[in-house]
C-alpha cells in the first residue's frame, strides 16, 4: 500500500467523515487518494488559516476530532495561526501538512518549510513520517494525544516521497504511549478533603472553565451547584456549561466580565475552580485577585495548577470524573445550603440585570442587536464570534442553551476566527443554526470563506456589528489614550461611503447580504437569515462610541460600578 | 500542599521581588528520537527558564537517552519546568535530584601553558593532587583531565591560572540518586513504539 493509502485508510479508521483544506504540489498526492474514498468530505477552503479555524469549529461542536490539512512550506505556515489558537484553547485537531521529499528536507527546497521547528512550541505533539509503515500507527497517535487528557492539535508532516512509497503496512487498533498517560481520576484523598472544605465553606462559588465543556461534565456541574447551592461563574471559555437562564449562573468572570460574577468572586470565601487556567484576563492584578478565600482547583493538566495563582486544594483529573466522585462523597455527608449568602447572590443578581430599549435610537446600539439575537436562539443554536467587542456583547448579552453551543477565540484572540469555524460548527451539526457575531474588522479577516460557504453549500449567518473600526482598540483609546485614535479608524475619511460594503459583498459571492440601518429592520433580518438556505451576511451599522459595560473604575467600591450603559434602565 | 499558598509564578515574573535561588538538578529520560533534544530546549527558551548546564547521553535501555540539566530557578519556575516537561510525549520519567542524595561529577579537559620544565613540573603536582590525568603534553602546554564535582574544577582553574589557561572544555554535570532507589521505575520494562 503506498503512503497516501495508508492515511487515508487511518482517517477512515479513525472515523474522519470531514476534512478542511487547500491542496498544492506537496500534498496533491494524498488527495489523489482521497478523491476514491466516499466516506470522506474533502472541504476546500480559500485561506489554510481558515481551515484550521474550520477543523476547531468542527471540533467543538461535535466533539470528535476536527482535521485539516495543507501543503508544504506557505500552506503549512498559514496554517500555524490556526494552530496556536486551537493549542491556547485546547481544541482537539489534527493538522496534517504536505512536505518536500525526505530528501530535499534541509536544503531550502521550493515550497519548504519547517513546520514541524516551527509549530513545536504550540502542538501538544508532531511527528514527520520518516516510513509508510509507521503511518497509521503515527495517526493513531496523532488522534489519541489531541482529543485526550487535555485536548490539543497535533501535527503529521508528510513528506512526498513517503505519499507515494510503497510498503506492507499493518493498522493498530488499541495502542499504549509510553509518556502519555493523563491522570483522568481524582486522588481519593484529596475528593475527601475537598469535599470536606466544600460543606464548610459559607460563601463558596464556582468558576467553570473550558475543561468542563471538554469533558463534557455539564450534568455534574449543574448537580453539585444544586446540591451546594453554589453560584456558577464561567470563563469564557466555559459559556453555556449551565443553562444561563438558571438562577445559580451568574455569567462571565473577568476583565469584561458581568458585574455580578466579578464581585462575587471578591467575596467568596471559597472558589471552586474547575477546567480553568486563571488566565490574566479572569484575575486582573494577581495581587488583589481574591486574597481571602480558599482555592480548590481541579485540572487536568497538572501544569496549569499553581502556575498563575497559589492553590489550596489542587486536584488533577477529568472534570466529569472528579466532580462525579465529590458529589458522590458529598452524598455521604450531610450537605447544608448557604441560604443567606445565596439570598445575597440572589439580590445582586437582580441588580445586574439590563434592560435593553428597543427604541428607535439612531445610530443602533449593538446590545439592541443582541437583545434580539437573543429572541431566536434556542438549543438548536450555535453561536461563534470574531475577537474584539463584538465578542465580549456576545458573551454578555447572549444566552446558550448547553455545552459546545458557544465558539470562540479565547486565549490567542485571533481575529477572523468566527466565520470560519462557523463553517466547521454547520459541517458538524448541519441541522443547527450557526450563528456568527462577528465585527467588521474581524470578518474582513476571513470574509473569503464566503466562497467556501456558497459553494459547499454550508449556511451559516454572520452578524456584522459594523463600527467602521477595531473598536476594542477605540475603546482603550477612549478610556485610557486621552482620545487619540491611532490607527483604529477602519473606514475612509468622513465615513461618506462603506467600505466595504458587506451586503455587495455577500452578493458578490452569492451570498445574501442585508443592511441595517434601523432597529426596526434588525429582526426581520434576523429572520430572513435564520430562514434562508444561503449564507446570510447581516450589515449592521452600530454607534460607535458605545462602550461596553459594565464599567469597573480600579478600586471602586461594589456600589460606584456602573453595571449598565446610562442609556438602559437597571434592574 | 495544605499549608499556605505556594509562590506565584505570574508574581515572580512581574516584579521579580524574588530573587531567583537554586541551583536544581533535574534528570530525566527520553525516548531517543530526533527532535526530541530541540523540543526540550525549546520549551525551556519558550517559557524563559534558564538552564546553566547540561548533558544528554545513552543509558542502559536500548532508545532510552537521560538528560541532566542544572537550572537556576525559584522553587515555582521550577515546577512548572518540570510540569511541562512531563508533559512532552517523549519524557519517560523526569526528578529533581537534591545535591545531598545524590552524586555529582562533571569532567573537565584544560589546557595549561606552561613555559619551562619548572612551570610544568608544579602544574603537573597540582594536576596529582586533584587526582587528574595528563592527556597531553607539548614543550609549552599540558592537558589536565579532572572529573568531579563544579566546585573543584573551579578550584583547579582558580589555582592553575596564573601559569595561562589557553582552553577549557566542560561537560556539564550528570548525576545518580544515592542508594539503590529510586530506579527508573518501569522505564526498563516499557514497550516503546516502533516508530521513525
Amino acid at each position: 500500500m503506498n503512503g497516501s493509502k495508508a492515511l487515508a485508510e487511518s482517517l477512515l479508521r479513525e472515523g474522519v467523515k470531514d476534512l478542511f483544506g487547500i491542496t498544492g504540489g506537496a500534498i496533491m498526492n494524498l488527495m489523489h487518494q482521497l478523491f476514491e474514498f466516499e466516506e470522506i468530505r474533502v472541504i476546500t477552503a480559500r485561506h489554510e488559516q481558515c481551515a484550521a479555524h474550520m477543523a476547531e469549529g468542527y471540533a467543538v461542536a461535535s466533539g470528535e476530532v476536527g482535521v485539516c490539512f495543507a501543503t508544504s512550506g506557505p500552506g503549512a505556515t498559514n496554517l500555524v495561526t490556526g494552530i496556536a489558537d486551537a493549542f491556547l484553547d485546547s481544541r482537539p485537531i489534527v493538522a496534517i501538512t504536505g512536505q518536500v521529499p525526505t530528501s530535499l528536507v534541509g536544503n531550502d527546497a521550493f515550497q519548504e518549510a519547517d513546520i514541524i521547528g516551527a509549530t513545536m512550541p504550540m502542538t501538544k505533539a508532531n511527528f514527520q513520517f520518516h516510513r509508510v509503515k509507521d503511518i497509521p500507527l503515527l495517526t493513531k497517535m496523532a488522534f489519541k494525544i489531541a482529543k485526550t487528557g487535555r485536548p490539543g492539535p497535533v501535527l503529521l508532516d508528510f513528506p512526498k516521497n513517503i505519499q507515494i512509497g510503497e510498503e506492507h503496512v499493518e493498522f493498530p487498533t488499541d495502542i499504549e504511549i509510553s509518556g502519555y498517560n493523563p491522570t483522568l481520576k481524582g486522588h481519593p484523598r484529596q475528593i475527601k478533603r475537598i469535599s470536606k472544605v466544600l460543606k464548610q465553606a459559607e460563601r463558596p462559588i464556582m468558576i467553570a472553565g473550558g475543561g468542563t465543556i471538554s469533558a463534557m461534565a455539564n450534568n455534574e456541574v449543574l448537580e453539585l451547584a444544586e446540591m451546594l447551592g453554589l453560584p456558577v461563574i464561567n470563563t469564557l471559555m466555559g459559556k453555556g456549561i449551565i443553562p444561563e437562564t438558571h438562577p445559580l449562573s451568574l455569567g462571565m468572570a473577568g476583565m469584561h466580565g458581568h458585574m455580578c460574577a466579578n464581585s462575587v468572586i471578591n467575596q467568596a470565601d471559597l472558589i471552586f475552580a474547575v477546567g480553568m487556567r486563571w488566565s490574566d484576563r479572569i484575575t486582573g492584578k494577581l495581587e488583589y485577585f481574591a486574597q481571602e478565600a480558599t482555592i480548590v482547583h481541579v485540572d487536568i493538566d497538572s501544569a496549569e495548577i499553581g502556575k498563575n495563582v497559589g492553590v489550596h486544594y489542587p486536584i488533577v483529573g477529568d472534570a466529569k470524573i472528579v466532580l462525579r466522585q465529590i458529589i458522590e462523597e458529598l452524598k455521604k455527608l450531610d450537605v447544608t445550603q448557604p441560604m443567606s449568602w445565596m439570598q445575597k447572590v440572589k439580590q445582586l443578581k437582580e441588580r445586574c440585570q439590563c434592560n435593553i430599549p428597543l427604541t428607535d435610537i439612531q445610530p443602533i446600539k449593538p446590545q439592541q442587536v443582541m437583545r434580539l439575537l437573543r429572541e431566536h436562539i434556542d438549543s438548536k443554536t450555535i453561536l461563534t464570534t470574531g475577537v474584539g467587542r463584538n465578542q465580549m456583547w456576545a458573551a454578555h448579552y447572549l444566552r446558550v442553551y448547553g455545552p459546545r453551543k458557544f465558539v470562540t477565540s479565547g486565549g490567542l484572540g485571533t481575529m477572523g476566527f468566527g466565520f470560519p469555524a462557523a463553517i466547521g460548527a454547520k459541517v458538524a451539526k448541519p441541522d443547527h443554526w450557526v450563528v456568527d457575531v462577528d465585527g467588521d474588522g474581524s470578518f474582513l479577516m476571513t470574509q473569503q470563506e464566503l466562497a467556501t460557504s456558497v459553494i459547499e453549500d454550508i449556511p451559516v449567518t454572520v452578524i456584522i456589528l459594523n463600527d467602521q473600526a477595531l473598536g476594542m482598540v477605540r475603546q482603550w483609546q477612549n478610556l485610557f489614550f486621552e482620545e487619540r485614535y491611532a490607527v483604529t479608524d477602519l473606514g475612509p475619511k468622513g465615513f461618506e461611503k462603506r467600505v466595504p460594503d458587506f451586503a455587495k459583498l455577500a452578493e458578490a459571492f452569492g451570498a445574501n447580504g442585508i443592511l441595517v440601518e434601523r432597529v426596526s429592520e434588525i429582526g426581520p433580518a434576523i429572520k430572513e437569515a435564520k430562514e434562508s438556505d444561503v449564507t446570510t451576511v447581516i450589515d449592521v451599522q452600530i454607534d460607535r462610541s458605545e462602550n461596553i459595560y459594565p464599567h469597573m473604575p480600579s478600586g471602586a467600591k461594589l456600589e460606584e460600578i456602573i453595571p449598565c450603559p446610562p442609556w438602559m434602565e437597571a434592574g | 500542599m495544605d499549608g499556605g499558598r505556594m509562590i506565584m509564578a505570574g508574581i515572580i515574573n512581574e516584579n521579580s521581588s524574588i530573587e531567583a535561588v537554586g541551583p536544581h538538578i533535574i534528570t530525566f529520560l527520553v525516548e531517543d528520537r530526533p527532535g526530541v533534544f530541540a523540543k526540550v530546549t525549546g520549551l525551556i527558551r519558550r517559557r524563559n527558564f534558564n538552564i546553566e548546564k547540561i548533558t544528554v547521553g545513552p543509558t542502559h535501555i536500548e532508545k532510552v537517552t537521560r538528560m541532566t540539566f542544572l537550572i537556576k530557578a525559584d522553587e515555582a519556575t521550577l515546577e512548572q519546568v518540570v510540569k511541562q516537561l512531563n508533559k512532552m510525549v517523549e519524557v519517560l520519567r523526569i526528578t529533581e535530584l537534591k545535591p545531598k542524595d545524590c552524586v555529582i561529577r562533571e569532567l573537565a579537559l584544560i589546557k595549561i601553558s606552561t613555559s619551562d620544565q619548572q612551570e610544568r613540573n608544579e602544574a603537573m603536582q597540582f594536576s596529582n593532587i586533584f587526582r587528574g590525568n595528563i592527556l597531553d603534553v607539548s614543550p609549552t602546554s599540558l592537558t589536565v583531565e579532572i572529573t568531579g564535582d563544579s566546585e573543584k574544577i573551579d578550584a583547579f582553574l582558580e589555582l592553575t591560572k596564573r601559569f595561562g589557561i589557553i582552553e577549557v572544555a566542560r561537560t556539564g554535570i550528570t548525576a545518580l540518586s544515592r542508594g539503590s532507589d529510586p530506579r527508573p521505575r518501569g522505564v526498563d520494562m516499557m514497550k516503546l513504539l516502533d516508530y521513525e
